[in-house]
């Protein structure tokens, strides 16, 4: 399910993704792969316009998955993960928010650079 | 005043050699007003002591009960010891003199050897000889100074009294003493051929020939000191001494020594490394090896047939098949033992401290004040002995220590700690931990006179896996030898500036 509420009254470019989680075998999967973290090398982030920037970034989404279908794309900056902050954590912290196994759902919000264009667009 | 009489505590020996003759047990005055006398604070250390001492069940005596009548029995230990001394004391001594009348001969040959050169020609052709400058008082000079530089050196390296008797004889010394005989013959030779037949009346060459030999003799005495002295200095091999009893261990680095000379090195080692041999600690191993023997028979079914390697072999399956719920008991004995030990010990801890609360030190201005009851260090152990002494006895006998601290010791030991100003905890120190075999009486030893026991001559030098055994009565160290391997180092250069760190790659983790 994608639900585009663009929140255009704080300028923030932001949108809200919720991921249902798939089971497979005895894992719960979300069927995307992030990188970043505060104690990761921020100058090695592709997808990133500022390479200091140590937020959590998704580097690939795996076709089909349940991330795909909700509407996450690569390059996507995560914000928030079922309301705990991500732009100060560790990669750790971040893989342990994502996988809790005792949630089915995760909301997500995030950033995105095109969005901001895209946004910008609409606006004019 | 009771503290003023010393107490003078007569050791309990028998007239007839009875079970309690080595009990340890002490002779207790009669008294003469019983009441009283019974008071009496000696009388009353005595009995105490005597009455804990005796009512020891387990304690292990292996001293049989003679209890025939005739007072001049001696054991067959006895008669052992009494044979081994008067055959060493012969042997040895024999051996030694030889050694030393030959070197002292030879070394006095030597040095007036350099003397009778110089003085021949004077005796001998006194008128023939040309005058001799001042180059010749120059030299008789460095002659006399550089003679009695050897009589030191000699006498350092080879007269001082030996530290030990040797099985075998010291190849070096042996070699140095014929090289140096050779050589003085030598000289005596050409002395005699050159000079003594033609007369020569060139003094100072006479002299410069004197002066060579002794510069000679310098230089053979420096070779000896690398060969004796030097060449073990450097550690070249590791030797693991191992007791037999009890598995105690110790290393030592030696250099280039030959058997007998690290044999004498290790047992120096020995009495001030080692704690000391405590017979009575195997006798719980050794009663576990009975019951493993009693264990089985063997019955032979088949007729008298001699099937002794089968037989032996049938055992040691069946052994190993039995369930042996033997580990089990020493689990649990063990864990028993060591609290009965720890509780022990507790109480003999507070018994202590509460003992050396009754002391006080008394200052020099007090002294002069109350001349009352004023004791010295060893009245004041007496006075305070009583109260910890069932605590450190019951202490000791469930350590098995008791036959290495006799009353006398312990409070010898007292007053020392009292003189000295030491802690309870001090004072204790010596009974809690079983010190290295020197700090104990003689008696207490259990090794005395050491055997080499060795495949190779002793004579040879050390090598990698050479084994040999010191024996002694009770034990015997098994001493292996291991040569410290030899060490390449190579260098690498590593600069300063290269030290340069950055953050680690990104992970990805895919959720």
């Amino acid at each position: 399910m994608v639900s585009d509420t663009d929140e255009t009254s704080f300028l923030l470019f932001q949108q809200r993704i919720e991921i249902h989680k798939l089971r497979q075998g005895e894992n719960l999967i979300l069927g995307f792969s992030i990188g970043g973290g505060i104690d990761q090398d921020p100058g090695q982030n592709p997808y990133s316009e500022d390479k200091s920037d140590k937020g959590i970034y998704v580097t690939r989404v795996s076709e089909g998955g349940p991330a795909e279908v909700a509407g996450l794309h690569t390059g996507d900056k995560i914000m928030q993960v079922n309301g705990w902050d991500m732009t100060m954590v560790t990669h750790d912290q971040a893989r342990k928010r994502l996988t809790k196994k005792n949630e089915d759902v995760v909301r997500l919000l995030v950033t995105r650079t095109n969005l901001e264009n895209v946004v910008r667009q609409s606006m004019q | 005043m009771v503290y003023s009489k010393l107490l003078t505590a007569f050791r309990y020996v028998p007239a007839r050699k009875l079970r309690s003759s080595y009990s340890g047990l002490l002779v207790i005055p009669k008294q003469k007003f019983t009441t009283l006398g019974k008071r009496l604070f000696s009388f009353m250390t005595l009995t105490l002591w005597n009455s804990l001492t005796a009512s020891d069940d387990n304690w292990g005596e292996t001293t049989t009960a003679v209890t025939g009548t005739s007072e001049h029995s001696i054991s067959q230990e006895d008669i052992v010891r009494i044979s081994k001394d008067m055959e060493d004391s012969v042997g040895l001594d024999c051996k030694r003199y030889l050694g030393l009348t030959v070197a002292a001969v030879l070394g006095l040959l030597v040095f007036l050897t350099p003397i009778a050169f110089l003085i021949l020609p004077q005796v001998l052709w006194r008128d023939k000889l040309e005058p001799c400058g001042t180059a010749c008082e120059g030299l008789f000079i460095s002659v006399a100074f550089k003679l009695l530089i050897l009589l030191l050196g000699t006498w350092a390296l080879f007269f001082r009294p030996p530290r030990a008797g040797m099985p075998r004889v010291f190849v070096f010394r042996v070699l140095l003493m014929v090289l140096i005989f050779l050589f003085v013959v030598s000289y005596w030779l050409f002395y005699g051929v050159r000079i003594l037949e033609t007369k020569d009346s060139n003094y100072q060459g006479i002299v410069q020939y004197a002066v060579s030999l002794v510069d000679a003799l310098l230089f053979i005495h420096y070779l000896a000191i690398v060969l004796l002295e030097m060449r073990q200095l450097q550690p070249m091999f590791s030797v693991k001494a191992t007791r037999s009893t009890d598995g105690e261990t110790h290393f030592y680095s030696l250099g280039h020594l030959s058997i007998q000379r690290a044999a004498l090195v290790i047992l120096e080692n020995y009495y001030k490394d080692f704690s000391v041999h405590n017979p009575a600690l195997l006798t719980a191993s050794k009663s576990r090896a009975a019951k493993h023997m009693a264990g089985l028979k063997v019955y032979n079914v088949d007729g008298p047939e001699n099937n002794a390697p089968g037989q032996s072999r049938a055992m040691i399956t069946a052994a190993a098949r039995r369930r042996d719920n033997s580990h089990n008991d020493l689990y649990y004995e063990e864990a028993d033992h060591d609290r009965r030990v720890k509780k022990r010990k507790s109480r003999l801890v507070v018994a202590v401290e509460e003992a050396f609360t009754h002391i006080k030190r008394m200052q020099d201005e007090e002294q002069k004040k109350a001349p009352g009851e004023v004791m010295d260090p060893r009245e004041a152990a007496q006075a305070i002995f009583p109260s910890m002494a069932r605590a450190l006895q019951k202490y000791l006998r469930t350590t098995r220590q008791h036959q290495y601290h006799t009353m006398e010791s312990i409070q010898q030991h007292l007053a020392f700690c009292i003189t000295n100003n030491m802690t309870p905890k001090a004072f204790l120190e010596s009974y809690l931990n079983p010190g290295p075999t020197l700090q104990y009486s003689q008696d207490r030893w259990f090794a005395r006179q050491w055997t080499l026991v060795s495949e190779k001559a002793v004579t040879n030098g050390l090598n990698d896996g050479v084994v040999f055994v010191l024996k002694c009565t009770d034990f015997s160290l098994v001493v292996t030898v291991k040569k410290i391997p030899f060490i390449k180092l190579s260098e690498e250069f590593i600069d300063p500036k290269s030290h340069k760190f950055v953050l680690r790659l990104q992970s990805e983790t895919s959720v």
